[in-house]
């Protein structure tokens, strides 16, 4: 990848509120790993705001930089060049980290402490903690306090990690893919907890390459590759940067042969369904029906997130 | 998050501060509580030294060494044997493990004082290794027949407990070191053959010579000589000799620590 493609701007209004404050920002953010000539840059001049009751979305693939943007924004990891920023304050302060709470991803937790021990300790870290009562109740950990962190299900030690985020009864919370792992009711329930945050005025950035959970949660969305911001903006207005349609339909014509088509950007089957992205729908319907007069439970949609996403980050790979 | 509460609104924030003092003990506590609520660390840390105490010291009854009685003797060297085996097995395997599984990362994103997380680990290894000592001086004054003037129990039981400081410096940097899989084998194999070549095992005057001067460069003699000390069975060399080089293998051994701290700071990526 070469540094020649330029971010996209996002036309209509700006995502966020520039009226209000900003809790953290990166600024022309660079952070290089190794030296010399095996230097990798993980994120390359990021500039990147948060503002409160913002929830943000920073999508990309494996190895775009998420992890390390959020590594500099809550002082895991000091930038190469240019500036993180926390409240104004270096990350690593302890007064700016007052006022955060994070969930990373994988974090292990000692398997020998109690679930109620965890939280009074991280709880006992902050000026303004929440009651513990709170804590629980929000987290779902109710009836869990006595409970060694080792004898718990994997979702219900994701659950834990959530509430350690919320002890703090932070101002911003930062969550490293979340819901990986967690099942689909569960997931959905932090979504509507995520939005409650959020609702309450607090700030929330998450990771995430689940492009559904960033479409259905998110007023703002950032698209990392390539250690650089491609995309910002609101997920209607990420999705309008790609232009098209998608076509689904029950029909035998084959997947090699509909990619031949004109307009046909990709074609895809599952089963007896075939999937075509197109730049415009009405020539290729016309194809399909005389290709196929017995094609049936034709559907036209917008492009979901994740083409604009694979739309995007495509581009990219192919600007190198 | 099966129950959904509204979390109630970011309310102002009053000026305080957290209690400090509250989260060194509360720290500590519970690095204490993970020590001892790992089977395996009670048994091999606490049961192991006690049990060569008895195995050798009855092995070796009414014979002397340092000109004093075996089992007087081995109170000091087994002694140090169960501090340091806490110090290196309770700081330096959990600081590896911790790092290898994000603990460490957790903890830093968190207002927790820095600092803390170590002194907590250093007061849960000095406990455990006050447990051991104090049940190896009832053996000692039990079954081993241990007669001493109270002022050298007192001098014994603090040299031996404040070793836990240096020794915990030493787990700290290979818990920096060393991966978390390999801890456990790398400690193991670079203790036991110190413990032997210190003369914590068998008193140092028994073993070969050219054991007995790779001795001197191994930090575990000088600590065993410090606390044979206090009770004047000290091999040689002065205690003050004896302390320089503690120290400078504690400054040693944090500045390699560090060195693993700074480094672990680039470790996030993707």
């Amino acid at each position: 990848m070469t540094t020649t493609q330029s971010s996209t701007t996002v036309p209509g209004p700006a995502p966020g509120r520039p009226d209000l404050p900003v809790l953290a920002e990166l600024r022309c953010a660079s952070k290089t790993y190794g030296k010399g000539g095996s230097a990798v840059a993980a994120v390359r001049g990021l500039d990147l705001a948060v503002r409160p009751s913002e929830l943000l979305a920073v999508l990309g693939p494996n190895g775009a930089g998420k992890s390390t943007a959020i590594g500099m924004l809550t002082g895991l990891t000091a930038p190469t060049s240019g500036a993180a920023l926390l409240f104004g304050q270096d990350p690593r302060s302890i007064a700016a980290r007052q006022r955060i709470g994070v969930m990373l991803q994988a974090s292990g937790v000692p398997e020998t402490l109690r679930v109620r021990e965890l939280l009074t300790a991280f709880r006992g870290y902050y000026a303004n903690p929440l009651p513990v009562g709170t804590v629980i109740a929000a987290a779902g950990l109710g009836g869990l306090e006595n409970r060694l962190f080792g004898a718990l299900s994997g979702g219900q030690q994701r659950r834990v990690l959530f509430g350690i985020a919320l002890c703090g009864n932070p101002e911003l919370l930062f969550f490293d893919e979340p819901t990986t792992g967690m099942d689909p009711e569960i997931r959905r329930t932090l979504w509507a907890t995520l939005r409650d945050l959020a609702g309450s005025g607090r700030g929330v950035v998450l990771t995430t390459h689940y492009l559904e959970e960033a479409d259905a949660l998110a007023d703002r969305v950032v698209v990392l590759d390539g250690g650089r911001i491609i995309a910002d903006g609101t997920p209607s207005a990420i999705k309008s940067l790609v232009p098209g349609r998608r076509i689904t339909a029950r029909t035998c014509v084959p997947v090699a042969e509909a990619q031949q088509w004109p307009e046909v950007r990709s074609a895809s089957r599952e089963g007896p369904w075939l999937t075509l992205l197109v730049n415009t729908p009405e020539p290729v319907l016309g194809t399909l029906l005389s290709r196929d007069p017995q094609v049936s439970g034709l559907t036209i949609t917008e492009t979901s997130l994740e083409e604009a996403f694979l739309t995007l980050t495509d581009r990219t790979e192919s600007a190198a | 998050m099966s129950i959904r509460t509204t979390i109630p609104p970011d309310v102002t924030r009053q000026a305080a501060r957290p209690s400090t003092f509250r989260v060194y003990v509360t720290e500590a506590r519970q690095e204490f509580l993970k020590l001892i609520r790992l089977p395996i660390f009670a048994a091999t840390t606490v049961a192991l030294p006690l049990m060569f105490y008895v195995i050798f010291g009855s092995t070796f009854a009414g014979q002397r060494a340092g000109g004093v009685g075996v089992t007087t003797y081995m109170l000091a060297t087994y002694g140090a044997f169960g501090v340091i085996g806490a110090a290196l097995f309770g700081f330096g395997i959990s600081v590896a493990v911790e790092r290898g599984q994000g603990w460490i990362k957790l903890k830093r994103v968190s207002p927790m004082p820095p600092l803390a997380y170590f002194v907590a680990k250093v007061i849960a290894s000095a406990s455990v290794a006050a447990v051991i000592i104090a049940l190896m001086f009832a053996l000692g004054a039990s079954i081993g027949g241990v007669r001493m003037p109270p002022t050298q129990w007192v001098a014994l039981g603090c040299t031996l407990v404040t070793g836990a400081l240096p020794f915990s410096a030493m787990g700290l940097a290979f818990g920096y070191v060393v991966g978390p899989n390999s801890a456990p084998a790398v400690l193991n194999l670079a203790w036991l053959p110190m413990a032997f070549a210190s003369g914590l095992w068998i008193p140092i005057s028994e073993l070969p010579d050219f054991v007995h001067s790779i001795a001197g460069f191994l930090p575990p003699y000088h600590f065993v000589q410090l606390a044979l000390g206090t009770i004047g069975a000290s091999e040689g060399g002065s205690p003050a000799m004896h302390l320089a080089v503690l120290f400078a293998f504690t400054a040693g051994f944090l500045a390699v620590a560090a060195w693993g701290f700074r480094r672990d700071e680039g470790r996030t990526y993707g």
